[in-house]
């Protein structure tokens, strides 16, 4: 009886793992592994370097990508207090309306209001950036296989171009994006934010501190995701232990 | 008239009128059921609960759920992000079709092992190939609902393979879509029939249940019951080793949701569908990975299409390819080498079901799917002529007792 519970076990995980293992193996560079603190079954986001990355993101990013499926009052998750939160949405205008005369108007954004994008439209957006559209970040880190590795190896990983590589108008040359050639200039340098609780604000440090936020956005409910995850195994861990010990005694006479 | 034998009692009075308490009783309770049933027993109500889950968690996603192109992807964000608990509901619905799928596949191949396909559990049999068929159709409807770019194009390649039948083949598609590209006709469609299909499921496992109590579960040794001593009341034996099952299957599944839960599913699928954009690689999800393989191993769409159909219907007619009277692979060398054979080929057209249809990878699925069918068309009538067998057992208590007795001589020796 153990034999076929251990086979289980076997065959469980070679049918599971063993496509998605041989999926993950066909990227061909290897990239810059870091050891984020939200990884791990008790992982947990760094509040100071969210909020760092949060800076990063409206000083840097914010001229060209958005972060649509986040609200302004979202930035709770982070550490903003209200009236923290009232004042940062206060500072970015949206259309509204129509009001009782008909007319649309223009409001400051409220704490309930999804963040305001860079642009009004694609193709606006498109025109700005030489034809290429620059994504919605929200969900970038999901939407990438190990985004998060994926998203701090490209924000370092630019390059000059090699010899004899064929590069095409207005386009970057980077390590680390599929084709290696990239719309998006290195938009990191060292010192390029001014992080105001001290930290020194290299490349690597600001890549790190964006994409944690970015991880953040993509997976707001991680943090309450793992410790409710970490009390339901507890518990049901402990349960099985003691249907085993009941079916035991249970079949202890059949032969 | 009043019956003097009638028992007293509100559930005695229910149940003379509506007999709902002899039935638990006779089926979930007193049902005997062969004492040696082994592990792969419990998976039968593993699937049944998974598909309550399913069902569940569906009927709650679906009220907070958009069929709309326009809106569908930024609902689902919404039901992650806005809906308390919304994250837990859809990945507990993300990852338990996973779970369905592998429960089922397990199922399957407990089936073909232990011969549980045979007289007279045909229908049984039967009536499990129609779950899985509108299982996988369920499951590939519910993949393009989050109207992801894997959503789409998923959808796009699949639904474009009717074309392939000759002079009605674009008359089908176009039916499938409701218009002439997948568009908000097919997702609203594809919404309403993934709502519908699961309780479909639902009374073709009633059946499956019917037909299994008809002559109760086959065993390991594939012995029929022949006396009491054989058998043991389902309750309190196998409910109480169905629960344990549970636990550990609980287990696997929330480390799953908790802590990988977007690990078996694909990246694309969290950017929105773009119809003027092809993704890289259009991979469907793992389940389906086998039949995918089979599909692009054929040259010819239309013969890819017909085998990669013919790959689920064969398992139809299973039971009059293997008319070995044995039933159980225990007692039957040759075929058990062939099974185990077939369970690797099928990891491995999994795996080919994965990687880009090029070099090769064509060859090992050209390979792998002539193995595929070859096993259920040529291997198994073979066997079932020519496969000698050795005695078997007399009875279930015989062959129990002497495994018994050889582990207890094992221990001796030492």
């Amino acid at each position: 009886m153990r034999n076929n519970f251990l086979s289980f076990f076997f065959v469980f995980k070679f049918i599971v793992f063993l496509p998605a293992i041989l999926i993950s193996a066909t990227t061909n560079v290897e990239l810059m592994k870091q050891n984020w603190p939200f990884n791990g079954i008790f992982g947990r986001f760094d509040e100071s370097s969210l909020q760092r990355g949060f800076q990063v993101y409206r000083e840097v990013c914010a001229a060209c990508h958005g972060i649509r499926h986040i609200s302004y009052r979202d930035l709770k998750g982070i550490g903003y207090t209200n009236d923290e939160i009232k004042v940062i949405a206060a500072e970015y205008e949206v259309m509204d309306g129509p009001n009782d005369d008909g007319e649309m108007f223009e409001r400051e954004a409220r704490p309930s209001d999804k963040f305001v994008g860079p642009y009004e439209n694609d193709k606006i957006a498109r025109l700005a950036n030489n034809g290429a559209y620059p994504p919605d970040l929200s969900l970038i880190v999901k939407a990438r296989a190990d985004g998060a590795n994926y998203l701090y190896s490209l924000l370092n990983g630019y390059k000059e171009f090699p010899d004899n590589f064929e590069a095409s108008e207005g386009m970057y040359y980077n390590e680390f994006y599929p084709g290696n050639q990239i719309a998006m200039p290195s938009p990191l340098m060292d010192d390029i934010v001014e992080y105001s609780d001290g930290t020194e604000a290299t490349q690597s440090q600001i890549a790190k501190d964006v994409t944690s936020f970015l991880a953040w956005t993509a997976e707001p409910e991680l943090e309450e995701r793992k410790s409710l995850g970490v009390k339901t195994l507890f518990f049901l861990i402990l349960i099985t232990i003691m249907l085993l010990g009941v079916k035991r005694k249970i079949w202890k006479d059949v032969d | 008239m009043i019956d003097n034998e009638e028992k007293k009692g509100f559930s005695a009075w229910i149940d003379k009128r509506l007999p709902v308490f002899t039935f638990i009783n006779h089926n979930l309770r007193d049902y005997p059921t062969p004492k040696n049933l082994n592990y792969f027993w419990n998976f039968g109500s593993l699937a049944g609960i998974t598909l309550v889950i399913m069902i569940i968690t569906g009927i709650l996603l679906a009220m907070q759920y958009t069929a709309n192109t326009d809106l569908a992807f930024d609902s689902v964000e919404r039901i992650m992000r806005d809906v308390n608990n919304g994250w837990l509901l859809r990945y507990i619905h993300m990852n338990g079709a996973s779970m369905f799928f592998i429960i089922v596949y397990i199922h399957i191949f407990r089936g073909l092992y232990y011969g549980s396909y045979k007289y007279p559990r045909e229908i049984l049999w039967m009536l499990g190939v129609v779950i899985l068929l509108l299982m996988m159709a369920t499951a590939f409807m519910g993949y393009v609902l989050p109207w992801g770019q894997m959503s789409f194009w998923g959808a796009t390649v699949i639904t474009n393979l009717f074309s392939a039948f000759p002079v009605i083949g674009d008359y089908i598609v176009t039916f499938l879509w409701g218009g002439f590209s997948v568009d908000n006709p097919t997702l609203t469609r594809f919404f309403v029939l993934h709502y519908l299909l699961p309780f479909a499921i639902v009374g073709v496992v009633a059946l499956h249940l019917v037909a299994l109590h008809q002559f109760g579960s086959n065993n390991p040794t594939g012995i029929d019951v022949k006396s009491d001593g054989d058998t043991i009341p389902f309750h309190p034996y196998y409910t109480v080793k169905d629960y344990f099952g549970l636990g550990v299957y609980l287990i696997i599944f929330a480390a799953l949701v908790f802590f990988a839960p977007n690990f078996l599913g694909h990246p694309d699928n969290y950017i929105p569908a773009n119809p003027l954009q092809t993704p890289a690689h259009i991979v469907p999800e793992w389940y389906f990975l086998p039949f995918y393989a089979i599909l692009r191993a054929v040259p010819d769409k239309l013969m890819g299409v017909l085998l990669m159909f013919a790959a689920v219907a064969v398992l139809f007619i299973l039971p009059w390819l293997d008319k070995h009277k044995v039933r159980s692979a225990q007692f039957r060398p040759y075929y058990k080498q062939f099974y185990w054979l077939f369970l690797i080929n099928c990891v491995i057209l999994g795996w080919v079901g994965a990687m880009p249809a090029e070099g090769i990878y064509v060859t090992i699925s050209r390979a792998a799917s002539i193995y595929y069918f070859s096993f259920f068309l040529v291997i198994m009538p073979i066997l079932s002529r020519f496969e000698k067998v050795g005695e078997l057992p007399s009875s279930i208590s015989s062959a129990v007792l002497s495994e018994k007795f050889d582990k207890d001589s094992e221990s001796y020796a030492k």
